[in-house]
């Protein structure tokens, strides 16, 4: 709880240091109230608290899945650092946005009551349409931010409709009130419970582009900029799982035999969907926003065969993906900004295609090897944190009995080594450009922590296991 | 600890090796590939021939899964792990001659596959052999890939994705295994391989996880008719690499057969073993048949390896004594024969720009070295007696025979359908007219000669006194066929 109230005051405060003639002190300044509200939230370790009349609560897997958030946010923050240089870009306002948006993602979290739920993604998804329009210059950025709030306004009204029903059905918007319900009322439970599920369910895979719900997805991605790609594919993912996981587990166990068929056909489409579309691609932003649809994919897998492991292989996962993620498109950025084409009007367009890459490892070993190591990672190779990631995810879908799915998921894993090899075979096997691409030292520094992350969770998985 | 030693000892010479600069990287790397083997000697010398696993370790890994991180040499593992540290300094050495950009990363590669290959050949939990069974493919892709001829970037990356899509389904097998051991307080399963062999699974359930393990493992020998990846991979990718996938990498799929499949689903193989026999053997006729019209010495090479393989599988799973004991000693000797002939191959090469045999000839009269090693490298391969070769395939073919003789008889041609295509390669290229190419050819230099020498030691070593090899592994082989034979009983 405390990291919200920080998060609220800081963003003020940045809103307002935004007054300064100088930017240089807003990244230090988001850094370190980034780094202030991660300390805080593991004051009450190993306690569990309840908030706000039991409408938040905070026990150590919140705390653990805050804390992912808050690092993956701190890390795409620290690689955000040019905005210094853009002359349109408003960081004071970036900024505290983004520290704005992490308090909704962190409700979403340790909600206890659906209403909660509902203020959470209505505050992380509101952050999330300005951040997509933030380069106003750019039509594409424009058209994606419109298409997603467009889509997330709609969504959020099935949310608020699934809600609705819900509390019709039990009478409670409490996680707790509609799990006894759902538990107890075995025989006739009403049809306005289910209907309610499903619409809530619809809400949040929307949030975590789940298919049949992610056409949003690649042209959003696509058109924000990248540094919000990252925050975007991230955050968002990790709070909208943290929420579907508190819903299913908490609330709906109940009616397990009813949600999880549903969701094992989402999860199998979703890992078809984005893994044979992402094959398709030219473009590395739009492989990496079709890669995001199919880890949502595998994410739902260990959704869909809650069990013991559960809780455990989604924190694991959460943190593997966010990290490879983050480290692939800070890589991106500073290829597509300085690797970039001129078209015939005479204007600089950046280059995000898979070309881009070419030749990489060699002018920039250490670029080149960050890079590779998220993209063995986000494939699932092991000695990589995404190895376990995927590896939890498919115990637990096999305690349950899954085969069917699991065979889904490791067909698509297969197919899933062909587009991210690509990055890996432009970078180390093809020539490419010669100029050597700078790299701030510590922008540098991010990028190597999450390499180390990266390969030291892929040795050493077990190193997790004692945080909750 | 001495497996840990070898596993982890690799790894940090390769790093070290990743700062060097220059072309001294090379002795470095000489250096650590000779200190490798010298404990792997150490080890297989003080090896007690007996079924139990030694110089073991072992820590906690994950503990909330009860999974391990547990490693040994046993009577199954013991030769495999000498040869892996007796290939790498002769594939080292056999570089010394040659050039390649970025040296450091280039040994820095093959080390870290060499600690890759040493664990997969001692992990005694199944996630861990997993995990290094994986690691091995990311250095000899990327050595593959970097290094290796023309077209070498669909080829590796067709071998790369065939291989990992194998092993996915194994890793589905492992966590199914998983997931039937018994339960208890204080860790939930275990992923221990002794643990999956005391399983009594369903017949069903054996069957599958049969192919989920078989395909892994046919794929990385391969065997017919997963064998699409592999002569491509083989001639483009460079010598040092194809050394190690043929002479070393191949063994750990056969090495999987004996490991896992046997014991873990003997009921599986029951039912399966037969169609894995008869593809093997539709693989050793095949491979043999094919590389009798190669024109290339090194796709040849490596159609023969594929046809021996398949023999090893093939003995693997007649599930006899005789085959199995075959199966381990011809993996050493296959892995000492194939590095020496691709080494041949590559020096061949090396001064004359070309490896097609219509493009040779007459090498001998100014080679006598090299035509003397490759000679015996050659009467290895088709299994002259007094050769490595032929303790193994005459064990082998012993137990296919054993089997079904019909089999055994369509097996024992790839003794003559190798003298065919092995006799052809060293005519076409060594005797005859001399043509434009190898007019003014060179005799080895002495850092090839010694890449040589010791591999022809232990071509007749194991060739006259094979009783070093056999005695280490046979108490291991007896003890799991008695074991196969009762838990299959049991099973029924």
């Amino acid at each position: 709880m405390l990291p919200i109230v920080l998060l609220s005051v800081f963003g003020i405060v940045l809103l307002f240091l935004g007054f300064l003639k100088s930017k240089t002190v807003l990244l230090p300044a988001t850094l370190l109230f980034l780094s202030l509200a991660l300390v805080v939230n593991f004051l009450d370790w190993n306690k569990t608290y309840l908030y706000f009349n039991d409408m938040l609560r905070t026990n150590n897997l919140t705390m653990v899945l805050t804390a992912i958030i808050l690092g993956s946010a701190f890390m795409v923050v620290a690689l955000s650092s040019k905005f210094m240089d853009d002359e349109s870009a408003q960081p004071a306002e970036y900024y505290s946005i983004i520290l704005f948006s992490l308090v909704g993602a962190i409700m979403m979290v340790g909600f206890e009551n659906l209403i909660m739920l509902f203020v959470g993604v209505e505050i992380l998804s509101v952050a999330m349409y300005v951040l997509t329009g933030s380069d106003k210059r750019n039509l594409r950025s424009n058209e994606a931010a419109l298409k997603y709030f467009l889509m997330g306004a709609f969504t959020t009204g099935i949310l608020l409709f699934g809600i609705a029903l819900l509390y019709g059905a039990t009478g409670s918007f409490t996680l707790a009130g509609i799990r006894g319900y759902a538990a107890n009322a075995q025989m006739g439970l009403s049809l306005l419970l289910y209907v309610g599920l499903l619409m809530l369910l619809i809400g949040l895979l929307f949030k975590v582009s789940a298919a049949p719900f992610h056409f949003w997805t690649p042209d959003v991605y696509d058109g924000a900029p990248t540094i919000f790609t990252a925050f975007m594919s991230t955050v968002v993912k990790t709070a909208g799982f943290a929420a579907l996981f508190r819903l299913l587990s908490v609330s709906f166990v109940g009616v397990y035999s009813f949600w999880w068929t549903i969701l094992a056909i989402i999860t199998a489409i979703t890992l078809v969907a984005g893994n044979i579309t992402a094959v398709y691609q030219n473009s590395f932003k739009r492989m990496m926003s079709y890669s995001s649809i199919s880890h949502a994919g595998y994410l739902l897998l260990g959704l869909a065969a809650l069990g013991t492991q559960t809780k455990q292989a989604i924190v694991f996962y959460s943190l593997a993906y966010s990290v490879a993620t983050i480290s692939a498109f800070g890589v991106l950025l500073l290829v597509a900004q300085q690797r970039s084409t001129q078209t015939f009007s005479g204007e600089g367009v950046t280059s995000e295609n898979f070309d881009a890459f070419n030749g990489l490892a060699r002018q920039n070993p250490l670029l080149g090897f960050a890079m590779a190591v998220s993209m063995l990672s986000l494939a699932g190779i092991p000695l990589t944190a995404g190895f376990w990631g995927k590896f939890y995810m498919f115990s637990t879908a096999v305690e349950r009995g899954q085969i069917w799915l699991l065979v889904v998921a490791v067909l698509m894993s297969a197919v899933g080594i062909y587009y991210y090899f690509r990055v890996i075979i432009a970078m180390y096997f093809r020539e490419g450009a010669t100029e050597p691409i700078r790299v701030a030292p510590f922008y540098q520094y991010v990028l190597l922590a999450a390499t180390i992350l990266t390969i030291g969770l892929g040795i050493a998985p077990g190193l997790l296991e004692g945080l909750f | 600890m001495l497996t840990l030693f070898l596993i982890l000892f690799p790894v940090v010479a390769a790093t070290l090796i990743l700062l060097l600069q220059g072309e001294r990287v090379k002795q470095v790397a000489l250096v650590a590939a000779l200190i490798e083997l010298a404990v792997a000697g150490f080890a297989f010398s003080r090896f007690q021939p007996d079924s139990t696993s030694q110089f073991g370790f072992d820590y906690p890994w994950i503990g909330s899964l009860g999974i391990r991180f547990s490693a040994g040499i046993d009577g199954i593992s013991v030769l495999l792990v000498l040869l892996t540290g007796l290939i790498v300094p002769f594939i080292v050495l056999s570089t010394f001659d040659r050039s390649y950009e970025r040296p450091n990363l280039f040994y820095a590669l093959m080390l870290y596959m060499q600690a890759a290959l040493v664990g997969v050949f001692t992990a005694r939990d199944g996630f861990l052999f997993y995990l290094f069974f994986e690691a091995a493919l990311i250095p000899i892709y990327f050595l593959a890939a970097m290094w290796g001829g023309e077209n070498r970037i669909p080829v590796t990356f067709k071998f790369f994705v065939y291989t990992i899509f194998g092993s996915l389904f194994m890793l589905l097998a492992l966590v199914y295994l998983y997931y039937q051991t018994p339960a208890t307080a204080t860790a939930p399963h275990s992923s221990a391989i002794v643990d999956f062999y005391k399983l009594k699974l369903t017949p069903e359930a054996q069957n599958w996880v049969f192919w989920a393990f078989f395909i892994a493992f046919a794929i990385k020998m391969p065997i017919f008719p997963f064998h699409t990846w592999q002569p491509d991979t083989y001639v483009e990718s460079p010598t040092p690499a194809t050394m190690l996938l043929a002479g070393i990498m191949l063994k750990m799929g056969v090495y999987g057969l004996i490991r896992f499949i046997l014991p873990v689903v003997p009921l599986g193989v029951e039912t399966w073993g037969k169609t894995a026999i008869i593809l093997s053997v539709i693989g050793i006729l095949y491979g043999s048949i094919i590389a009798i019209r190669q024109r290339d010495m090194k796709r040849l090479i490596a159609y023969s390896s594929f046809s021996h393989v398949g023999l090893m599988a093939a003995g693997v799973f007649s599930q006899t004594e005789t085959g199995m004991q075959g199966a381990l000693v011809q993996m050493l000797a296959h892995g000492i024969n194939v590095v020496g002939m691709f080494f041949v191959a590559d020096v061949i090469f090396s001064r004359t720009n070309t490896r097609q045999l219509d493009q040779l000839g007459g090498i001998t009269r100014t080679t006598p070295k090299l035509t003397v090693f490759f000679m015996v490298m050659l009467l290895g391969s088709v299994a002259l007696p007094l050769t490595n070769g032929f303790v193994g395939e005459f064990l082998l073919l012993h137990g296919v025979f054993t089997y079904n003789h019909y089999l055994g008889l369509a097996a024992g041609f790839t003794i003559i359908f190798g003298a065919v295509y092995m006799l052809r390669m060293f005519q076409k290229s060594m005797f005859g007219p001399t043509s434009s190419r190898t007019e003014s050819f060179a005799d080895l230099t002495s850092s090839e000669s010694w890449v040589f020498i010791p591999l022809v030691v232990m071509v007749f070593w194991i060739g006259i006194y094979p009783h070093t090899f056999l005695k280490v592994t046979e108490p291991a082989v007896a003890n799991l066929m008695k074991y196969i034979g009762t838990t299959a009983v049991s099973l029924k």
